[in-house]
C-alpha cells in the first residue's frame, strides 16, 4: 500500500477495500428492495376504479351463480295472468309477457353470459399464448405461418363467420364457446408473439444465452415473467369482448336458444317493446351488460397500470 | 414510395384469393343449395340439380368455376328471390355506405378534437369526463344503445307527447314517396348516432394516447426550445406525428365497418349489407352469402392497403424499408 | 470584467414525487461570459440537465423553481410562455443529447432548420431562407448540403444529426448556446468532430457556450471554466486549469483519479473508484451531500451536520464547497490511487 504524504493531515485511516463506515445519523432507506409482487399489488390498489370494479364484479358473479337460493322466484316460473308489468315491490325489475320475474331471469341469464364470456376468454388466452409463444420463440416458419393464418382470419368479418359457424355446428352454449374461442385466440397470439419477439431481442436474453442458459431456463425465468403482464391485460379485454360478442349473437337470434337464456337473448325478446309501456324490459339486461363490461375494462386498465406504470392512461 | 405501394398491393392479392377460397368452401359446406329440392324426396331430381350446379366436382374446381364467373360480374342468383346477386349487393352496399360515410365523417372530426383536447389538458375535469364517457361507450353493447336511443329520442317522445310521427325516424333510410328535405337527416340521425358512439369512444382514446406519446417526445421539447408557441408545437409537430398511428387505425376500422353493421341495420331496418347478410343467413341463401363474405373481405383488404399506404405517406421512415 | 451574458443565482428546482420531494437543483449559482465555454460536469442525477431546462423555462408544469436567471441583466425565470419564447432559439439556444429523438422524424432536416429561423422572423424571403439553411449546413460541416437539406433525420448518421441540431441552434446567432450532453450518444471519433464544430462556431459568433457533460475528457479539451455538480449542488467551480491541476473538493479529486490514463507513470496501479452510489435526491444526505462517499469526511461534525458553503482559498474565482478544502487542496489525484496488491 502506498503512503500518501498528506493524508495524515486529515487524520482518517484509509484501508484498501475498507467497507464504508455506516453513518449512524443517516440510513439509506432507499435500499429496501420491494418485491415485484408487492409493487404490483400496491399499484393495482391505487387504481380506485379497478378496485371498485373488482368488488362490484365479484358481487354480481356471486349473486348470479347463487341464483338457486337467492332468486325471489323459481327459474322460468310463469304467471300468465300477470303479464308484463313494470318494476314493483314484488318484482323489482318487473315481469315479461309470460309473467316471469325479470330479476330471477336476469340472474340465470347472467350465469350464461358470464360463464360463456369467461370460458371463451380462458380458452382463447391459453391457445393464443401457446401459439404466440411458439411462433415468437421458435423458428421462422412457424412464425410466418401463424402470421399469415391470423392475417387471413382477421380479414373476414367476425360476426358473419361466427353466425355461419353456429348455423353449421349448432348453438348449444358449449359449441358457442368453442366457436368464439376458435376465432378469438388469434388476437392474443399476435400480442404474445410480438411481446416475445421484442423481449428476445433484449440484451438480457442474449446475455443469458451467452452464459449458457438452456431454452427452458430462458423461457421460464425471462420470457414468461415479462409477458404475463400483457397476457393478463389482453385476457381481460377478451372477457369483455366475448361477453359483448355473445350478447350480440344472441340478440340477433344466432346465439343461445330458449330455454337457455342470456342477457343478449333477453334483449332480443325485448326488442319489440321499444316505445311501448313494456320498454322497461330493455333497460335491465342492457345495464347489466354495460356494468359488467365496464368493470372488466376498469380491471384491465388497473392491471395494465399495475404491470407497467409508465404506460400512458 | 411507389415500390412500397406496389409491394403492399402484391401482398394483398394472394390474401384476397385465399380468403375468398376459404369463404367459398366454408359457405358451400354449410349450406346446401339443393336443400329445397331435398324436401321433394326425389333422389334423381336432387342428383340432377347437383350435377347442374356442379356440386359433384372437387371443391377446388368448384371454386375455380365460381371465381371465373365472379370476376366477370356473374354472381349467381339468390335462392330466395331468384334475383341476380350482383345488383342485390350493390344496392345494399350503397345504403351501408351512406351510414359509414356520415358516421365516419362526424366521428372522425369529433374524436380527433376530443383526443387532442384531452391530451393537451390531461388530467383536467374535461379529460376525466371524456375518459369516463369513452369507457362507457366502449362497454356498452352497441345494439343496446340503438334501442335506448330509439326509446328516448324517437318512439318514446312520440308516445309521451302524442305526436303523429316520431321526431327522429328509426326505420329505413327514407320515408315513402316524395319527402321534405329534412326527411333524410331525420332517418339518418339515430343509426349514425349509434354508430358514432362506438367509434368516437375508440378513436378518441387512441388519439389521446398517441398525442400524449407525441407531446412527451424529445422533438416536442426541442421544438419549444426553438421558440415555437405551444399551439404551433401541438399542431405542427405533436399532432402531425400522432396522426400516423391514428390514420392506420381509422382505415382498418372503416374496412371492418362494411361487414360490421349487421346489428345496427337490423335495429333500424336499413336495407344494407348487414340486413342482407342477416336475411340470407336465415334463409340459407348460399350464393348471396358467398358473394357477401367475399365482398366484405375485399373491403377489409382494401382498407388494409389504404392503411398501409397512409402510413407510408405520413411516415418517411417506413418508405425506405 | 464585462457583465455576464447569462447569470444564474440561487437556483432551486424541486419536483413533487411519489416518495417525497425531489431536490433536483439546490442553490446553484454561476455566470457565463461572452466568448467562453463553461463546462458543467457531474454524474447522472447531479442536476446538470435540470439546470439547463430551468434556464430555458422548459421544465414540466409540476416543477417548482426559485432563484434568478438573468439574461443580459434581464430576469427570465418564470416569464410567461409568450414572452420567453422570443428568447428561446433566438437569444438562448439549446442542443440536445440525442439528435435522433430531438429531431421530428416527419419533417426534412432543411425544414426544421428553416423553422428555427422563421419562428423568429416570419416574413423572411424564401430564397434568403433557403440560402441561410444551406449556409448553416455547410458551416457545421455537413457534406453535400444541397442534397442533404431535403433528407429526413433518419437518413443522416449520428454525427451528422448532431451537427444538424447544432446548425438549428445557431441559426439565429444566439448569445448563449447550451449544449446538453452533445457528445454522449456518439463514438469517440465523432465526438471530437462535433466538439470541433462547436469550437469553430464560437470563434465565429463569439457566443457564450454552456457545455453539460459527465465526461471529464470533453471538458478538459474544450472548456474555459468548469462547475462540478453533485446531488443538485455546485461543489466546485473554477478555471479548467484550476479544476484539473488543483482540485479543492474530494469529489473532483475522485473524478480525476478515476480517469483511466495512458500516461500513467506507475505500473500496476488500480483504477480508482468513488465508493458508493449517487444519493437519492429525495433524501439528500444531511450536511455535505457527498459525505457518505467521501474518504476524508469527518462525522458527525462538521461533514454530516453543516452544509459547506462555496468558498475561495486563494484565487477568488476558484470556489469549493468543502469544510476541509485547505487540506484537500494539498492532495493530487494520484495520491488516491493504490497499487494492485
Amino acid at each position: 500500500m502506498s503512503t500518501l504524504p498528506n493524508r495524515e493531515l486529515l487524520d482518517v485511516p484509509t484501508e484498501e477495500n475498507q467497507p464504508l463506515p455506516p453513518r449512524r445519523e443517516f440510513v439509506d432507506e432507499d435500499t429496501v428492495i420491494r418485491s415485484q409482487w408487492r409493487l404490483f399489488w400496491r399499484r393495482f390498489f391505487r387504481h380506485r376504479m379497478a378496485v371498485i370494479s373488482t368488488i362490484v364484479l365479484i358481487l354480481i358473479i356471486f349473486v348470479c351463480f347463487n341464483a338457486s337460493w337467492l332468486a325471489p322466484y323459481p327459474k322460468n316460473h310463469q304467471d300468465l295472468a300477470l303479464g308484463a308489468t313494470g318494476p314493483s315491490m314484488q318484482h323489482w325489475f318487473g315481469t315479461d309477457d309470460l309473467g316471469r320475474d325479470q330479476l330471477t331471469e336476469m340472474m340465470y341469464a347472467g350465469q350464461i353470459s358470464l360463464a360463456i364470456g369467461l370460458a371463451v376468454a380462458v380458452i382463447s388466452t391459453v391457445l393464443g399464448t401457446l401459439f404466440g409463444a411458439l411462433a415468437g420463440y421458435f423458428s421462422e416458419w412457424t412464425d410466418q405461418f401463424l402470421m399469415r393464418l391470423t392475417d387471413l382470419f382477421l380479414v373476414v368479418p367476425a360476426i358473419a363467420i361466427l353466425a355461419i359457424a353456429i348455423k353449421k355446428f349448432g348453438n348449444s352454449a358449449a359449441t358457442i364457446v368453442l366457436i368464439l374461442a376458435g376465432l378469438g385466440w388469434m388476437y392474443i397470439a399476435r400480442v404474445v408473439r410480438s411481446q416475445i419477439l421484442s423481449i428476445k431481442e433484449k440484451e438480457f436474453v442474449e446475455a443469458a444465452r451467452a452464459s449458457g442458459a438452456s431454452h427452458k431456463r430462458i423461457v421460464v425465468r425471462h420470457l414468461i415473467p415479462n409477458t404475463i403482464g400483457p397476457i393478463l391485460v389482453n385476457a381481460t379485454l377478451a372477457i369483455a369482448a366475448a361477453i359483448i360478442t355473445e350478447s350480440t349473437l344472441s340478440f340477433l337470434g344466432f346465439g343461445v336458444q330458449p330455454p337457455t337464456t342470456s342477457w343478449g337473448r333477453m334483449l332480443s325478446d325485448a326488442e319489440g317493446y321499444v316505445g311501448t309501456s313494456k320498454a322497461h324490459l330493455l333497460y335491465f339486461p342492457g345495464l347489466a351488460l354495460l356494468i359488467v363490461v365496464l368493470c372488466v375494462n376498469f380491471i384491465g386498465d388497473g392491471l395494465r397500470d399495475a404491470f407497467d406504470p409508465q404506460s400512458v392512461r | 414510395m411507389l415500390t412500397y405501394v406496389a409491394r403492399r398491393l402484391a401482398y394483398s392479392i394472394p390474401v384476397l384469393l385465399i380468403a375468398s377460397f376459404l369463404l367459398f368452401a366454408f359457405v358451400r359446406v354449410t349450406f346446401d343449395p339443393t336443400a329445397r329440392l331435398r324436401a321433394s324426396r326425389d333422389p334423381s331430381a336432387v342428383a340432377r340439380e347437383r350435377t347442374r350446379l356442379g356440386l359433384d366436382k372437387p371443391i377446388v374446381v368448384q371454386y375455380k368455376d365460381w371465381l371465373v364467373k365472379f370476376v366477370q360480374g356473374d354472381w349467381g342468383e339468390s335462392s330466395r328471390s331468384s334475383e341476380r346477386v350482383y345488383p342485390m349487393i350493390t344496392r345494399a352496399l350503397w345504403n351501408t355506405f351512406q351510414l359509414i360515410f356520415w358516421g365516419v365523417l362526424i366521428s372522425g372530426l369529433i374524436a380527433i378534437g376530443i383526443g387532442i383536447f384531452s391530451a393537451v389538458r390531461q388530467y383536467s375535469v374535461a379529460d376525466y369526463a371524456f375518459t369516463s364517457a369513452s369507457f362507457i361507450g366502449l362497454a356498452m353493447p352497441p345494439f343496446w344503445f340503438g334501442l335506448i336511443a330509439i326509446q328516448f329520442l324517437a318512439a318514446g317522445p312520440k308516445n309521451w307527447f302524442d305526436l303523429s310521427q316520431p321526431p327522429l325516424f328509426f326505420v329505413g333510410l327514407h320515408s315513402v314517396a316524395g319527402s321534405p328535405i329534412l326527411d333524410y337527416p331525420r332517418h339518418l340521425v339515430l343509426p349514425v348516432l349509434t354508430l358514432t358512439v362506438q367509434i368516437i369512444a375508440s378513436w378518441s382514446r387512441y388519439e389521446r394516447a398517441s398525442m400524449l406519446d407525441a407531446i412527451n417526445a424529445d422533438y416536442v421539447r426541442a421544438a419549444r426550445a426553438k421558440g415555437l408557441s405551444p399551439r404551433q408545437v401541438i399542431f405542427k409537430h405533436a399532432f402531425r406525428n400522432a396522426l400516423i398511428p391514428l390514420v392506420t387505425v381509422m382505415a382498418l376500422d372503416i374496412g371492418l365497418l362494411f361487414g360490421g353493421l349487421i346489428v345496427t341495420e337490423k335495429i333500424f331496418s336499413i336495407p344494407g349489407m348487414g340486413q342482407l347478410f342477416f336475411d340470407s343467413l336465415l334463409q340459407g341463401d348460399a350464393n348471396v352469402l358467398v358473394a357477401w363474405t367475399v365482398v366484405t373481405a375485399g373491403f377489409v383488404i382494401l382498407f388494409n392497403l389504404v392503411a398501409d399506404i397512409g402510413y407510408g405517406a405520413l411516415d418517411p421512415r417506413i418508405r425506405v424499408a | 470584467m464585462s457583465d455576464p451574458v447569462l447569470s444564474v443565482r440561487n437556483l432551486r428546482v424541486e419536483f413533487p414525487g411519489d416518495d417525497g420531494i425531489v431536490h433536483a437543483v439546490d442553490d446553484v449559482s454561476f455566470d457565463v461570459f461572452e466568448n467562453e465555454v463553461v463546462g458543467i460536469v457531474g454524474e447522472s442525477g447531479s442536476g446538470k440537465s435540470v439546470t439547463s431546462m430551468a434556464i430555458m423555462g422548459l421544465l414540466p408544469k409540476r416543477a417548482r423553481t426559485s432563484g434568478e436567471v438573468l439574461y443580459r441583466g434581464r430576469s427570465v425565470r418564470g416569464l410567461p410562455e409568450n414572452e420567453i419564447r422570443h428568447i428561446r432559439g433566438a437569444k438562448i439556444a439549446m442542443v440536445f443529447q440525442d439528435a435522433l429523438t430531438a429531431l421530428d422524424p416527419v419533417y426534412t432536416v432543411g425544414d426544421q432548420i428553416a423553422e428555427a429561423i422563421t419562428v423568429h422572423d416570419n416574413g423572411i424571403d424564401k430564397r434568403v431562407l433557403q440560402e441561410r439553411v444551406l449556409e448553416l449546413l455547410d458551416l457545421v460541416g455537413i457534406p453535400n448540403p444541397g442534397q442533404r437539406v431535403d433528407q429526413y433525420p433518419h437518413e443522416y448518421s449520428g454525427g451528422m444529426r448532431q451537427r444538424a441540431m447544432i446548425a438549428m441552434s445557431i441559426a439565429n446567432e444566439p448569445d448563449v448556446l447550451i449544449a446538453d450532453e452533445p457528445t454522449t450518444a456518439l463514438d469517440v471519433t465523432i465526438q471530437a468532430q462535433v466538439l470541433e464544430v462547436i469550437e469553430r462556431i464560437q470563434e465565429r459568433t463569439k457566443s457564450a457556450i454552456v457545455l453539460i457533460t459527465h465526461d471529464m475528457g470533453v471538458v478538459a479539451g474544450v472548456a474555459d471554466r468548469v462547475m462540478v455538480m453533485y446531488a443538485g449542488r455546485a461543489v466546485e467551480t473554477g478555471s479548467v486549469d484550476q479544476i484539473f491541476y488543483e482540485p479543492h473538493h474530494p469529489y473532483t479529486l475522485g473524478l480525476l483519479a478515476s480517469l483511466p490514463r495512458l500516461d500513467e507513470e506507475r505500473s500496476d496501479v488500480r483504477l480508482h473508484r468513488i465508493k458508493g452510489q449517487p444519493p437519492s435526491l429525495v433524501r439528500v444526505p444531511p450536511g455535505c451531500a457527498f459525505h457518505p462517499r467521501c474518504e476524508f469526511a469527518r462525522c458527525p461534525d462538521p461533514c454530516s451536520t453543516e452544509v459547506p458553503a462555496l468558498r475561495a482559498l486563494g484565487a477568488p474565482e476558484h470556489l469549493a464547497a468543502c469544510h476541509f478544502a485547505e487540506q484537500v487542496a494539498k492532495l493530487r489525484p494520484d495520491d488516491l490511487k493504490t497499487e494492485a496488491s
